[in-house]
């Protein structure tokens, strides 16, 4: 928790938009606009973690900021230097600084090489350390997620998910990365081995020193590993700000609605439940003005033709809902 | 000795073993000798890691095992009285028809992608409750509006694949409920779905319960979701129930070593620990138990009697049930005659 607030990345008015095919020429008729003029500052060592529905843009924030994806537009500038822009070529430089951990462990690692290739690839791609070097290193990577150096010669079938998780959080470290982005690294575990593994990232961001971006749906996850979240809403964030003042002091309605569904281990707790209207509207039509106020309990007529921004309401949370900017 | 009457619980299962048969000789041992009971109007919940059998008790219930490989090679599965293991493939399929109602985790495995939701919902009442077509749409047309689709009247014309999760999670629901079941049986009913959508499903899930009177077995890994609406409670492990009690009890009370590390694993959102809880290792697989307790390889009280045989299924009091023998009483094996209070019992912070 103790940021020194320098930040490492910035994200300025991103945009991802998808076109939707359509008719028999399958022309473009249409974009989902994925993520939608987002905008967000990571701080060096903190983990900030993104929640919001199915389809809400999660992943493809994290996916763009990699350059994994190609912005539609807007920047992102990682340790002061505008990595929206360059060439695939050049992006590589960055690369080894910025790796990902995917939701999947059954299907991101490669079948058919041993974990002690998979973990050597990326090192291999980068030419820069000796056959020696990067064996040494594997083993040590093994160790510092907790398995034995055996596992080198085995194959990802031979392990189970919490295994493999470790195995793809081994082949993100294995060229010391500054930043991290988890895109639900925990959500296909079983709860048991879900906490060891959300215990292992924390151990190995004391040790490396890394910023996480985490990505789940399980706000009782990102809130135990996070120190700021953000809750994104058809591509965009609603609400952003460190995880106290989220989960203690919620302001926007979707943020409130959110917390209250959350189902609670704890049986003298059953709490009242803000209940909404409907589902996610489809992002390629979204609403219009704020585009949750077919669902939202407190919409109001301004609601419906004016987009609301993120605004300032004190100690870094951020929130963008017309309640806050001088009412109806 | 019983009288004979209409019995006391809805349903009941006894000793149920259901295996696998596999490749090489090897037999997984998904259900291994479980028994509970559910009475009328009750929700019982069951849950456990992956792979702990809890799909297989739900679908041995049903008689849905596929078999080969699987095989229900032991036990007796009453409902209302009824024994279920002895009826012929026609007499189950009206008891699945009329008296239980299954739903699903993915509902488009068991939604017909081909016929209309009006069609599907029909069809089970003209052909279980003798209904004509006309007056099967119309209660096709009212269950829908139950469970919230407020354009009921066009959704009877539309198909799954035009519906939203959320959506066919209900439509499965109103068919479920379509022949007024007295047991609702429902695997991972909401997992697939977000937790906006998943608090309206468990509301609708509680209220056509009260409707239409019946009890709910309820199968998910998510204690929340448990705490929420189940009345009593059921931790399953290794294809046996290795913790049984009423649900306020089990999560003010919980006992056997893997409740209290599945609750240690839950980050809690009212809460904040720096360290989360976990328990080593993973849950083993059905054809490869180990001896004694089947928890034992990852139990960090384990004792030397843990290895070598396994502890039986006793009542720490009236309401509370465990499979460990940190609970058995003192210096007995695997006793589980009666209640009283003699027990010895161990902390296990
Ligand atoms: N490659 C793609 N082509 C077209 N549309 C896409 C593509 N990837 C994502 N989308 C759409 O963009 C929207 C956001 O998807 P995204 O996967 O980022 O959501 P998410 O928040 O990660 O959801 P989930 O919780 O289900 O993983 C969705 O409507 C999705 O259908
Ligand atoms: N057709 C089959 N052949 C062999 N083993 C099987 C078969 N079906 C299930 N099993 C085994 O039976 C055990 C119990 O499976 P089951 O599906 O009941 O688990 P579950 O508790 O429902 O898990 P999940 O939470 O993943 O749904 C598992 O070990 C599984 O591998
Ligand atoms: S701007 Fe209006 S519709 Fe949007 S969240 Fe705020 S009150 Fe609700
Ligand atoms: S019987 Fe022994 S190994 Fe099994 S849960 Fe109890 S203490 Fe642990
Ligand atoms: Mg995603
Ligand atoms: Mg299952």
């Amino acid at each position: 928790m103790e940021q020194t607030k320098e930040k490492l990345l910035e994200v300025r008015n991103l945009k991802k938009y998808f076109p939707v095919k359509g008719g028999i020429l399958q022309r473009t008729i249409g974009h989902v606009k994925a993520v939608d003029d987002v905008s967000i500052d990571i701080y060096k060592g903190e983990t900030l973690g993104i929640v919001g529905e199915s389809g809400s843009g999660k992943s493809t924030l994290g996916r763009t900021i990699l350059r994994l994806l190609d912005p539609t537009d807007g920047n992102v500038i990682f340790e002061g230097n505008d990595i929206s822009s360059i060439r695939q070529g050049k992006m590589r430089q960055y690369r080894q600084d910025m790796q990902m951990v995917f939701q999947d462990p059954f299907a991101s690692l490669n079948p058919r090489m041993s974990v002690g290739e998979i973990i050597e690839e990326p090192m291999l791609v980068q030419r820069t350390m000796g056959r020696k070097e990067r064996k040494e290193k594997v083993v040590d990577l093994l160790r510092k997620v907790g398995l034995p150096p055996e596992a080198r010669e085995k194959y990802p079938h031979e392990f189970s998910g919490g295994q493999r998780q470790r195995i793809g959080i081994a082949r993100a470290l294995s060229m010391n990365p500054k930043f991290v982005i988890g895109d639900e690294p925990v959500s296909a575990l079983d709860v048991s081995v879900q906490s060891q593994v959300l215990n292992l990232m924390e151990d190995l961001q004391d040790e490396f020193d890394l910023t996480y971006l985490f990505i789940a749906h399980d706000l009782s996850v990102v809130k135990h590993i996070s120190d700021r979240v953000g809750v994104m809403y058809l591509g965009r964030m609603a609400e952003i700000g460190p995880k106290e003042r989220i989960y203690n002091n919620p302001l926007h309605p979707y943020t409130k609605a959110l917390l209250s569904s959350v189902p609670v281990p704890d049986v003298k707790r059953r709490r009242e439940k803000i209940k909404l209207k409907g589902e996610l509207p489809s992002p390629s039509n979204p609403p219009t003005g704020c585009t949750f106020h077919t669902r939202c309990p407190e919409a109001h007529a301004r609601c419906k033709t004016e987009r609301p921004e993120l605004v300032h309401q004190g100690d870094g949370q951020y929130v963008a809902c017309h309640l806050y900017t001088g009412g109806a | 000795m019983r009288v004979l009457q209409r019995s006391e619980h809805l349903l009941e299962v006894k000793d149920l073993k259901t295996y696998f048969h596999m490749e090489g000789g090897r037999t997984a041992k998904a259900v291994d000798g479980v028994s509970f009971h559910i009475d009328r109007g009750e929700t019982l919940a069951l849950v456990g890691e992956s792979g702990s059998g809890k799909s297989i008790t739900s679908l041995s219930v049903m008689r849905l095992i596929p078999q080969p490989p699987g095989d229900i090679v032991d036990g007796s599965i009453k409902l209302d009285g009824k024994e279920l293991l002895t009826l012929s493939d026609r007499e189950m399929r009206k008891v699945r028809g009329n008296d239980i109602g299954m739903i699903f985790q993915e509902p488009m495995t068991s939604l017909n992608p081909v016929f209309t939701i009006g069609n599907q919902i029909a069809e089970t009442l003209i052909k279980h409750k003798k209904m004509t077509k006309k007056q099967a749409y119309a209660k096709a047309v009212e269950l829908l509006r139950v469970v919230g689709f407020a354009r009921a009247e066009e959704i009877i014309h539309e198909y799954p694949h035009q519906l939203s999760g959320g959506m066919r999670q209900r439509a499965m629901i109103a068919i479920a409920m379509s022949c007024d079941p007295k047991l609702l049986i429902a695997d991972e009913p909401t997992t697939a779905l977000d937790v906006t959508i998943q608090a309206q499903i468990l509301d609708l899930m509680v209220e056509m319960k009260e409707k239409f009177d019946s009890s709910i077995l309820l199968i998910t890994h998510d204690l929340g979701v448990v705490a929420e609406v189940a009345d009593r409670v059921m931790v399953m492990y290794g294809g046996q129930i290795v913790e049984e009690a009423k649900a306020e009890e089990l999560f003010t009370n919980p006992k056997h070593p893997y409740t209290t590390g599945l609750m240690g694993s839950i980050p809690n959102i009212d809460g904040e620990v720096e360290r989360l809880e976990s328990i080593p290792g993973t849950v083993p697989p059905a054809h490869r138990f180990p001896e004694g307790c089947r928890f034992a390889p990852r139990c960090k009280h384990v004792m030397e009697q843990c290895t070598q045989s396994n502890p039986e299924l006793s009542e720490v009091n009236r309401k509370h049930k465990v499979r460990c023998y940190l609970y058995e009483p003192a210096g007995g094996e695997g006793g589980h005659q009666n209640g009283t209070d003699e027990r010895k019992t161990v902390r296990s912070t």
